[in-house]
């Protein structure tokens, strides 16, 4: 399964393979750490919904003695590309932790690309908007001009360990368990091609946005040339990559609610808009008009995390499966509910979320549930 | 010496077994094709003067006639084609530019029948339009930049707002009939489109459509006064036009009726001529100029677009008409009909509006402007598929011209500038005019769009698509067949067989 030659399957990144997937996250809007076997255990509960070629989790929280610095889980396919990104780095950086990221030996996984990470500051200390913009940046540019090399992830006191296999066989290689966090995601891959490369495999992240996603994006197309407009290149040909850079567009730059880009990536129907009152369906009827090139079509349920909140949606018609549940401070997503009863065996509260609707957790306010049910 | 006549281009075939001398076929050709010999007691047909618009055919009670081609031919030289070849013996016989209607009928690359569209299996499911709602709600002008833009009221963003994306090209009162506009601007506003006046002013019997009209402002500006820009939905500048790139036009004297003279505000009787280019426009900044005048004067409640032809430099041409402050451009293939228009120049000037659109879409996108206009395809536009490839190439809506005609009886015989149309469309005789009914003309038109959308929704569906926007530029579900590199890149799409 696993490519043999992993520098030969680097060129994965040029195709737009579709591929379904099992999703899930918990959130612990209280900040209260959790072990990373949790998520894996709902993951793996999902194998059905992978074909080994492709796991991922995202933890939040993972690094509290970094908690300040920029962490990058960077991805070599050759290692001699690990002297170019430090060198690259070091124009704009003080590196303050290089090092690999630990790995156990696993028989079924051969020849697994070099993993690193690093611990990153500004040389100059500049506004955070500015700073987040110069991580967009980097993570661009090394993606785009280093061949052997890939960001992973490249938030705070975050990152995402993924590659090519089953979830379990990806859990134990990055010793998941060793790490605790309040947030985690994870994903299952079931990918139509065969593929090699690790850095194909999700959850897909920037900055501190984590993203898994179960669907097949039929305006793939029209996305992918909106987000050039605002400077979002999209390297990997992946759904994932540009739902991450839709959010980091609407929400970063563009300062939009998650209520309303809700309504603009999974944008209500005509018919259900005539429903709402006059104010909000003047509102609702711009976001079309202004935004119809960042709806999202076809087929897909997400789960998009941040540091501080992490949510559901899914398509207008929800052709993919999503459930949410609570208990106490808990928040869940999953594809399925087997999954999310692997995590939690009696949640207060588990539901269906609606065709469009988004689910939020935010961290410790506690309120999160069903958006606004549409008619 | 011995002048060679010109072989006719058809010939009528009369089934003698079936024909009762009814001599409807005569009464009704504005040719004067068929005439009953009083000595022989029966018809005779002209093949000559047959132009091929097959009325007689379907008016003949007992179907004793057929038109067909007439093949007396020169012998075969690939060169020397049938069509050049007759051309120039016309023209040695009457020493003048040879004029055509409709659009350009040569065999060139047709794009659209070289680009096919995806289907959705297994890894996403297609999208069944009669269980899901399937969106084709269209708006059309220059769409904010953010919501704040609209929030503040700094700018006014008024847009056309349409059910589906086919609005009907223009088409003057003059070059067709009232009956013709009629059917036009009433299917308009059932099936809540927009039709276009063309530069033939808005008649008084079609005011109550306004709303639903686009007026024109062409370099004649027949019909143009501060009430019809305003009362309009939206004003249209026209530069060019697909069929006739760089020339004006030339409605005679004898077509400008009290009623159309009324309509156009020039004298009964007298010859309206518009000018090549706009007297007023010789530069970018003029046309800025004309712009800004025309949404001063309706107090920038309507959006103000160009229509112009698909020229070699389209893009940039685009590109500078958005940036003098068009909220729509209209492109006009080299497909596109007319009225009346020089052989040569029709058949000759121009490019595929396939890849001017492509050529478009990509050049506003590259320089961030593309949601400061709507593109509007026009020229060459002949089924659902083409509207749906037009807009998947990045089009925002299209215009039909030539299916419209079709849809109301036109034949495509190319004698449009004759006016002696029999199906009563491109002309204004009354007595040709009254054989098309408004009535029933609108309702085929109400048809044709209501079959459309159907059918573009279909397409939609199993792309797995339920809204257009998400098929706007989303060239990822077109492929191309047969089509060499440059023009791949050129439409920016794959050859079939390459995956995503």
């Amino acid at each position: 399964m696993n490519c043999k030659n992993i520098y030969q399957c680097s060129d994965d990144r040029k195709f737009h393979i579709p591929s379904g997937c099992g999703i899930a996250g918990l959130f612990n809007k209280d900040g209260s750490p959790v072990s990373g076997e949790k998520i894996f255990r709902a993951i793996n509960s999902m194998k059905e919904r992978g074909n080994g070629l492709g796991s991922g989790y995202a933890g939040y929280g993972i690094y509290p003695d970094y908690r300040n610095d920029w962490c990058f889980h960077l991805l070599y396919s050759q290692a001699t590309a690990r002297d170019q990104v430090e060198q690259y780095f070091k124009t704009f950086f003080h590196v303050k932790l290089s090092e690999k990221i630990p790995t156990r030996k696993i028989k079924s996984i051969k020849n697994p690309p070099l993993l690193w990470r690093y611990f990153l500051q500004t040389k100059n200390s500049t506004p955070a908007e500015k700073e987040e913009n110069l991580i967009v940046s980097v993570c661009m540019w090394i993606n785009h001009n280093i061949q052997d090399a890939f960001v992973i992830s490249s938030g705070k006191d975050m990152g995402i360990f993924k590659g090519v296999g089953e979830p379990a066989e990806i859990a134990d290689f990055y010793r998941l368990e060793d790490y605790k966090g309040y947030l985690w995601t994870g994903h299952n891959r079931f990918p139509t091609n065969s593929v090699g490369w690790w850095g194909g495999a999700h959850p897909f992240g920037l900055l501190d946005w984590s993203v898994v996603h179960n669907g097949e994006i039929s305006s793939y197309g029209v996305n992918r040339r909106y987000l050039e407009n605002f400077g979002y290149y999209c390297c990997l040909f992946t759904d994932t990559e540009v739902i991450t850079y839709l959010f980091d567009l609407l929400v970063r730059k563009h300062n939009l609610s998650l209520d309303t880009i809700g309504n603009i990536i999974s944008a209500p129907f005509w018919i259900q808009i005539d429903n709402y009152s006059e104010q909000e369906r003047y509102l609702l009827k711009w976001l079309r008009i202004i935004y119809g090139p960042a709806l999202v079509n076809g087929p897909f349920s997400i789960i998009v995390a941040r540091g501080n909140f992490m949510l559901g949606i899914n398509d207008r018609i929800k052709l993919r499966p999503l459930v949410a549940a609570e208990k106490g401070n808990s928040f869940f997503l999953a594809s399925e509910e087997s999954a999310i009863v692997s995590m939690e065996k009696n949640p207060d509260n588990i539901w269906t979320p609606e065709a469009g609707a988004m689910t939020v957790g935010f961290f410790e306010k506690g309120n999160h549930g069903n958006s606004k049910n549409r008619t | 010496m011995a002048i060679p006549k010109i072989v006719p281009d058809f010939k009528v075939i009369r089934d003698e077994n079936l024909c009762i001398n009814c001599q409807a076929c005569c009464r009704v050709c504005a040719n004067d094709t068929h005439s009953f010999d009083q000595n022989l007691m029966k018809i005779i047909s002209d093949h000559r003067k047959c132009v091929g618009c097959h009325f007689c055919e379907e008016i003949c009670p007992t179907g004793a006639l057929t038109i067909e081609k007439c093949y007396s031919q020169i012998r075969e030289n690939f060169n020397w084609n049938e069509v050049d070849f007759k051309n120039l013996m016309k023209q040695a016989h009457s020493g003048g530019i040879l004029l055509t209607g409709m659009g350009n009928d040569r065999p060139w690359i047709n794009y659209f029948d070289h680009i096919v569209l995806n289907a959705s299996q297994v890894t996403n499911p297609s999208i069944d339009p009669l269980r899901e709602p399937m969106e084709i709600k269209t708006f059309i002008g220059r769409k904010p930049d953010s919501v704040d833009q609209v929030k503040n009221k700094k700018h006014k963003f008024v847009l056309l707002e349409t059910e589906i994306p086919v609005l009907f090209s223009a088409m003057s009162y003059g070059s067709i009939s009232l009956n013709a506009c009629k059917s036009i601007a009433a299917a308009a506003w059932e099936a809540k489109t927009y039709w276009n006046t063309g530069e033939g002013g808005l008649p008084e019997s079609l005011k109550k459509f306004v709303s639903r009209t686009i007026v024109q402002v062409a370099s004649g500006r027949f019909g143009v006064d501060a009430k019809y820009l305003k009362d309009a939905a939206a004003i249209e500048i026209k530069i060019g036009q697909g069929a006739k790139p760089g020339i004006g036009g030339h409605l005679p004297g004898e077509k400008v009726s009290a009623e159309i003279s009324a309509a156009r505000k020039i004298p009964e009787g007298t010859d309206a001529i518009s000018p090549a280019p706009h007297h007023d426009i010789y530069s970018i900044e003029d046309l800025k100029q004309l712009i800004y005048a025309l949404k001063e004067t309706v107090n920038y409640e309507k959006p103000v677009g160009v229509k112009v032809a698909a020229v070699h430099n389209i893009a940039p041409i685009v590109s500078g008409i958005v940036r003098a402050g068009a909220d729509f451009v209209t492109i006009d293939g080299f497909r596109g009909g007319t009225g009346a228009a020089p052989v040569v120049i029709r058949n000759n000037v121009g490019i595929p509006i396939e890849i001017a659109i492509a050529a478009v879409d990509q050049r506003l996108r590259e320089e961030g402007i593309r949601n400061h206009a709507s593109i509007i395809a026009a020229g060459g536009i002949r089924s659902s598929a083409d509207v749906v490839k037009a807009i998947a190439l990045g089009a925002d809506a299209v215009y039909i011209g030539t299916a419209t005609l079709v849809a109301l009886g036109c034949h495509i015989c190319q004698k449009c500038y004759t006016g002696k149309c029999n199906w009563g469309i491109a002309t204004q005789d009354p007595y040709l005019t009254r054989r098309l009914n408004p009535e029933i003309g609108k309702r085929r038109l109400v048809n044709l769009l209501r079959a459309w959308a159907l059918e573009i929704k279909e397409m939609m569906g199993g792309m797995g698509i339920n809204a257009i926007e998400s098929l706007r530029g989303n060239r990822d579900q077109l492929r191309g067949i047969g089509l060499n590199d440059k023009e791949l890149e050129l439409l920016g799409i794959k050859h079939a067989g390459e995956a995503w």
